[in-house]
């Protein structure tokens, strides 16, 4: 499926009832540099909304939100070494962990990639 | 508007060339920039300063663990270590050197009759074990700074002993904790609300305590949105954890509305007061309806800070959380006074101390010679001029440079990036080339806010026409940025400082935490022959 946005600036791609999830090419510009990525624990609960991983640039450090509630099934350990990887491909290789949906209706309140560019677009 | 550059302040800023195209020196010093080794790169192995006795022949009963080897040590003589760090020490960009315009950091001048007091006999030759009946007066010193910063933000309790800010603002919210724990709350209230335009120690400290920290959106005038507060109050808050002034330089106009708010939630209000040099002597946070809040002795009443010292940060709280204050404190006697290390003030229970000792003697004393050598007329007139200074860099700055709020400021200015849209020049570049200008840059990217922030605190010390020339180094940066043209010239900044533009992205992601001869060996120096 195509991918999902939050007003926080993460993206999530369901495929199954497993949604993987990063930051976007918009947050990686505004955060500059990326030196250092926190992902949550493999089998960690999250609800929607909680801060779970933390992404530390030269200029700022920012909370990770959960976009959707579930159980993080997958962490991307390779950012540890190679945190460049979020600002090179922030959708691809970039991506922070793997979460397996409790509530797929939680989908429906993000935004999609048009209203999530024309979101981008009213913040200058 | 623009002043002329040829005032150096004594700074080795006004370099007229650019050190690049310079032709080469032999050494590859340029004058008083001298190249530096580092000091495990100098010297011989067996060069020695001082002239030790051979130790006796013993027996060891290390049981073969005795080193076999060389330790390692550089071999250097007394003047060349003396001569080492000094030259390192002229590289460095100080208070005593000029402007320094760090953002919520107060780099304000540290007045010498403070550091006179601090090395007279007895104050500094003390010790923290020494029989009470010894040091009498240094006792009655504390009290009396105690008194003094209890007048000041009219508060009725103080713990001295916190050892800085942030170790300040962990005792006040130790002692929110202890208050919840007496009133049965602890377990429900687990939140702690912080402000976007809160220091960044404040939700680090209420996260390390075990709370779980909201942050709370600032609204477009730069204060805390009163409703989006008002909305997270209720019965699982503990507190919030508010800076006044805020990080934008702004006075939170409707703190008595929020504290109230707070109050009524059953929830505690933790003030940091790291910008209390914009309101000393003029505002009393317990006025306002502060639960606790930190002073930073070694930025509202000077003190060396910044690399210079160690930090000291009493708290001052209310008659609420006044009980549950650390120890020790400091109890006047029938004829003298003594330390409190045990048993109660109020009705209530210290929840314990947090250092080893009584706090930091050095800073007490510095503080209390700066509070009492300015009177409480003086204390006044210096928030007023740290205000006054402020605002008169954005006033003589606003036409060229973008100021993120409308409106007065308090002691520090906050601009954005705005200005510098489309040319190619970041706030980042904006910052470097501040340094060939002979100038410390100003806080960076903080607070998150607004966009590209440059804070910039001037404080009381500066006089007028070093303001003047600050203002036309920036002004002159700003022009030469807006001509959409120097982008190149900016992203080559620092020109003129001893190391040109640091890769910071590469020594965050892959920093070298200590020296190994492996790093940098120095052909046949002594830290290799021992290394191998």
């Amino acid at each position: 499926m195509s991918m999902k946005y939050t007003n926080e600036h993460e993206w999530i791609r369901v495929e199954g009832d497993v949604g993987t999830i990063g930051i976007t090419q918009y947050a990686q510009e505004q955060l500059g540099d990326v030196v250092f990525v926190e992902v949550p624990a493999v089998g960690r609960t999250v609800a929607k909304g909680e801060s779970v991983a933390v992404v530390e640039s030269v200029k700022a450090a920012s909370d990770i939100y959960a976009p959707v509630s579930g159980e993080v099934v997958e962490a991307n350990a390779a950012l540890a070494d190679t945190p460049g990887d979020v600002n090179a491909e922030p959708t691809g290789k970039g991506w922070f962990f793997k979460v397996k949906l409790s509530d797929k209706s939680e989908l429906d309140g993000l935004m999609d990639e048009a209203a999530y560019d024309a979101f981008v677009k009213s913040l200058g | 508007m623009v002043q002329s550059l040829d005032r150096s302040q004594g700074r080795a800023g006004a370099v007229a060339t650019d050190g690049a195209a310079a032709p080469k020196t032999f050494t590859g010093n340029r004058a008083l920039q001298i190249e530096e080794p580092l000091i495990f790169e100098m010297g011989q192995a067996g060069r020695c300063g001082v002239d030790l006795p051979e130790p006796p022949k013993v027996k060891d009963r290390l049981n073969g663990l005795r080193r076999g080897g060389e330790i390692g040590l550089p071999g250097l003589s007394e003047p060349q270590v003396v001569q080492h760090y000094t030259r390192l020490s002229q590289k460095n960009y100080a208070i005593d050197m000029g402007v320094y315009p760090l953002g919520s950091c107060t780099m304000k001048h540290n007045p010498r009759i403070n550091e006179k007091v601090a090395r007279l006999a007895g104050i500094g030759d003390l010790h923290p074990l020494q029989p009470v009946s010894t040091v009498q007066g240094a006792l009655e010193l504390i009290d009396t700074l105690a008194h003094w910063l209890k007048t000041l933000t009219g508060m009725p309790a103080v713990a001295m002993s916190p050892a800085a800010g942030a170790h300040g603002e962990m005792c006040g919210m130790m002692a929110i904790a202890a208050a919840l724990d007496a009133k049965g709350e602890r377990a429900q209230r687990k939140i702690v609300l912080a402000p976007e335009s809160a220091h960044g120690t404040n939700p680090a400290t209420a996260a390390a305590l075990g709370f779980t920290v909201k942050p709370i959106p600032a609204n477009d005038r730069g204060r805390v949105d009163l409703a989006a507060l008002k909305a997270a109050l209720g019965p699982d808050v503990a507190a919030i954890m508010l800076t006044n002034p805020n990080t934008c330089g702004l006075f939170e106009s409707e703190i008595v509305e929020i504290s109230t708010a707070v109050h009524e939630a059953g929830a505690y209000f933790y003030c940091d007061g790291a910008n209390f040099n914009a309101i000393a002597g003029r505002v009393r946070p317990g006025d306002l309806g502060v639960d606790c809040m930190h002073i930073n002795l070694h930025k509202t009443f000077s003190t060396p800070h910044g690399g210079g010292g160690p930090g000291a940060g009493p708290v001052v709280l209310s008659a609420a959380l006044a009980p549950f204050a650390p120890y020790p404190w400091i109890v006047k006697t029938g004829d003298g006074w003594t330390v409190a290390e045990e048993g109660t003030r109020v009705a209530g229970t210290p929840f314990g101390r947090l250092k080893a000792f009584h706090g930091q003697m050095g800073m007490f004393s510095r503080a209390l010679a700066y509070i009492m050598s300015h009177g409480a007329d003086g204390l006044k007139q210096a928030s007023e001029d740290a205000v006054l200074s402020a605002n008169y860099v954005m006033a003589a700055l606003k036409d060229v440079m973008t100021p993120a709020f409308d409106g007065p400021c308090m002691h520090e200015v906050l601009f954005d990036d705005s200005f510098l849209k489309d040319t190619g020049v970041s706030t980042l570049d904006f910052a470097k080339a501040m340094i060939d200008e002979g100038y410390h840059p100003m806080t960076m990217y903080f607070p998150l806010v607004v966009h590209g922030a440059m804070l910039i605190e001037p404080t009381e010390s500066q006089a007028k026409e070093d303001l003047d020339q600050f203002i036309g180094a920036l002004r002159s940066l700003t022009e030469r940025a807006k001509t959409g043209t120097a982008a190149e010239e900016f992203k080559a900044a620092p020109r003129f400082s001893p190391r040109r533009r640091l890769d910071e992205t590469l020594a965050a992601r892959k920093p070298i935490l200590r020296w190994r001869p492996s790093n940098n060996p120095p052909e046949g120096g002594p830290m290799r022959q021992a290394a191998e």
